[in-house]
């Protein structure tokens, strides 16, 4: 078989999969949002955490509590950075640098993941889990938080309560994150993932050398790093490390896991809001936009222009054998699309098409499908901008799934979508403007600006992805990159969750003839063009100077 | 303000208790289950042993460096970008072994000089070792892995290397390449991911049959 059909099966298989779980993980997510009962485990969360299950919250209490959280997780994965040496496992790895503890604790809790450390040198196995490891459920579990939230604002009608973060929060971890996680940790250690307390294996090689070859406790971890489509590896490596990602069957579990979640959610939203074909116009959107990103990198990186694969006959650079082009292209693609982040082959050696492809994925403002809560989220906003942008054209109040948007709906969805492209914009333009930028840069030309580009946005939109030859310990990539990933998270919630309190409190408004449908191809076909209309008109003009210009060249 | 200073201090009581059921008992939990038989060799690396001695993991690919390069028994994996410096230039040696304690690729962009004159060079260097035409390199032979440390090369470079290994060890071609088949992954159901041959335990085989 060709590695074009194989590849093009193995995309068949993981599809069959998805729709496979669509059905029963998506109405089991609206169960677990919408239950009134609580397991044993979650009273003594909320007992320990002195928590009230039962009261209900206000917009802003609610946005309280996940500030209020992101702010006590970064300040304690800090101290546990800082503090290394006094915990068990730090393998005398000494106390992380305060830039690289800054950076990474606002990298981890904003679900970003962006690393600017060598894992196996700088981060002992205590670190791992009681800080990265942690982060990755809680940061995937906010998330799914406020997703919840803000489909409560549609649900429900004249009412001031979006429900109580500190529930949504424990149960998105305990009933859906915490058992799907650790089932799939077996699996992946069932199929060659490493699992050890140990530092690493020291090994007398056939000729006679000696070596050291790194261990870590990675399947515990590399299971909510995608299924949080978190991303942060737990070697340098990441998912191109074969400890963390062995052969072809770990590759399409990781891909599954990192893509499951957003998508089963446009069922969960369906379901909640009474009315499934809601969910599968939200699904068709980021199901075209997603097909169409694979195809691009796919080709791209089958047909490359550079003269380094064209003398070697392939562009197999920063790609391992064992996954090729199909399976790099399509983990790139899940991972861009989503907000993982995590690679299984080095996007700064990709094509410029190809490359410039996953850059644009997560330009789209990640909602193809997304991550974990934000990638329902973010299209609900857009879904909001696009009944705006079709109301305007015939001249009718916007309504969307029975409730109108007024001027407060709409200024707080163009807040969260415009947040992220000016991050991106402002933090690369000052970056390539200051005179030491070039000297930090592994290419030169437009590959270097590419480099910059990716760096503001997989930061901006909390991807954690990096065209990695860049070297981003200068204060300055420290500081702006950590800002950016902190904005680009915050604000869009703290817009949401207003957007969600503002459309609780309305009452419904039936559908008459003039209500635009949205359920239908149609919608379906407005919301995609918003989503392309949206980036393009915003980084065409970056886009032209990077990947753009290298493809063409 | 007070509303926000009393959701953090929940948030702190509340994040210290899900850091003891998901920073210790799950990653814990996970590693007591892979102490089972059937996971426990995998969880700690899939290290092959030969006589007792530990000589490398089945997933990780360290390149062998002969004793006289005029004479080299050995199957390649692919380059390192980040391979050690054995000839003391000051820069990754372009094909040799790495050090499997780190993890990295070049991250270089196809247009880059550096990077294209890596890859003739290698070609180069290949092809004298294999007595070819340069032309007739893989594209896996001279290329960079993501990891630094894969483990595979393609059935196509190891076909080329087998004259070489087969001359150098006393062994027919025809054993050789029946190593080589009995080394060589194939695809995951037929269709995920892409065959290779592992290097380190077809380098042992070859060994093993030449005693």
């Amino acid at each position: 078989m060709s590695s074009t059909v194989a590849g093009l099966v193995q995309v068949g298989v993981l599809l069959v999969v998805l729709a496979a779980v669509y059905k029963p993980l998506g109405d089991y997510m609206a169960r677990v949002f919408t239950d009134r009962g609580h397991l044993a485990v979650e009273r003594v969360i909320y007992r320990l955490g002195r928590v009230d299950a039962e009261s209900q919250q206000r917009w802003p209490v609610y946005a309280a509590g996940v500030l209020g959280f992101s702010f006590v997780s970064v300040v304690l994965l800090y101290l546990v950075q800082r503090l290394q040496p006094f915990l068990p496992f730090d393998f005398g790895r000494g106390a992380v640098g305060s830039g690289i503890a800054f950076n990474t604790a606002i990298s981890f809790v904003t679900n970003t993941n962006w690393q600017s450390y060598v894992p196996e040198v700088v981060m002992g196995h205590s670190v791992q889990m009681l800080g990265l490891t942690v982060q990755n459920f809680v940061s995937a579990g906010a998330g799914l938080a406020v997703a919840i939230a803000l489909v409560r604002g549609f649900t429900r009608s004249r009412t001031d309560w979006l429900g109580n973060f500190w529930v949504d929060l424990t149960r998105g971890i305990v009933r859906i994150l915490l058992p799907m996680s650790f089932v799939f940790a077996i699996v992946l250690i069932a199929l060659g993932v490493v699992q050890s307390l140990r530092s690493g294996v020291d090994v007398t090689n056939p000729d006679g050398s000696a070596s050291t070859i790194a261990l870590a406790p990675a399947a515990s971890q590399e299971a909510i790093k995608e299924l949080g489509t978190n991303g942060g590896g737990i070697f340098s490596a990441n998912s191109a490390h074969p400890f963390e990602n062995p052969n072809g069957w770990t590759n399409l579990v990781e891909i599954f896991l990192i893509m499951v979640i957003p998508v089963c959610l446009t069922r969960t939203f369906g379901t909640l809001v009474g009315n499934r074909r809601q969910g599968y116009a939200l699904l068709s959107a980021m199901g075209v936009l997603w097909t169409g990103m694979l195809a691009v990198i796919w080709w791209a990186e089958a047909h490359p222009n550079g003269p380094a694969a064209l003398l070697a006959g392939s562009a197999m650079e920063g790609k391992e054998t064992r996954f090729g082009i199909p399976g790099s292209a399509l983990f790139a693609d899940a991972t861009t699309g989503t907000s993982t982040g995590a690679v299984n082959s080095m996007h700064d050696s990709y094509t410029g098409l190809g490359g410039g492809g996953t850059m644009l994925n997560m330009l789209f403002g990640e909602m193809t499908p997304g991550g974990v809560g934000t990638g329902l989220y973010s299209i609900l906003v857009t879904a909001i901008i696009a009944v705006f942008l079709a109301g305007l054209m015939v001249g009718r109040t916007p309504e969307y799934l029975g409730k109108k948007l007024g001027r407060r709906e709409v200024t707080a969805a163009a807040v969260a979508i415009l947040s992220m492209p000016t991050l991106v914009l402002l933090g690369a333009g000052i970056a390539i403007m200051l005179p030491g930028t070039p000297g930090y840069l592994a290419n030169s030309g437009s590959h270097g600006w590419s480099e910059v580009l990716y760096a503001y946005t997989s930061a901006s939109n909390n991807n954690g992805s990096a065209f990695a030859g860049i070297t981003v310990t200068s204060p300055w990539f420290q500081s702006s990159l950590g800002i950016c990933m902190l904005l680009g998270r915050l604000i869009p919630i703290l817009a949401v969750l207003c957007l969600a309190g503002s459309l609780a409190a309305q009452k419904k408004v039936p559908a008459t003839a003039g209500t635009l449908p949205t359920h239908g191809p149609l919608f379906s076909s407005l919301l995609t063009g918003t989503v392309v209309l949206v980036a393009a008109l915003t980084f065409i003009p970056a886009l032209a100077l990077g990947p753009i210009a290298e493809a063409l060249a | 303000m007070n509303s926000l200073a009393r959701q953090a201090l929940a948030g702190l009581r509340v994040l210290v208790v899900l850091t003891v059921l998901l920073g210790i008992l799950y990653p814990l939990g996970v590693w007591a289950v892979s102490r089972l038989p059937g996971l426990a060799a995998n969880a700690e690396g899939s290290v092959v042993t030969e006589n007792g001695q530990a000589v490398g993991s089945d997933l990780i690919g360290i390149d062998p460096v002969a004793e006289d390069p005029a004479h080299d028994p050995w199957f390649h994996t692919r380059p390192s970008a980040v391979a050690r410096d054995l000839d003391g230039d000051g820069a990754p040696d372009l094909l040799g072994p790495a050090d499997p304690s780190v993890s990295a690729g070049s991250n270089k962009g196809g247009f880059d000089a550096d990077l294209v004159a890596a890859v003739r060079a290698r070609k180069e260097i290949v092809a004298a070792r294999e007595g070819v035409d340069p032309a007739e390199v893989p594209a896996d032979a001279v290329t960079a892995s993501a990891s630094g440390l894969d483990p595979a090369i393609s059935p196509a470079y190891a076909e080329l290397q087998v004259p070489r290994v087969a001359r150098e060890n006393g062994l027919s071609e025809e054993q050789v390449r029946a190593l080589v088949g009995a080394h060589t992954t194939g695809r995951g159901m037929g269709v995920l991911g892409e065959p290779g041959v592992r290097v380190l335990t077809l380098n042992l085989a070859v060994q093993a049959a030449r005693r």
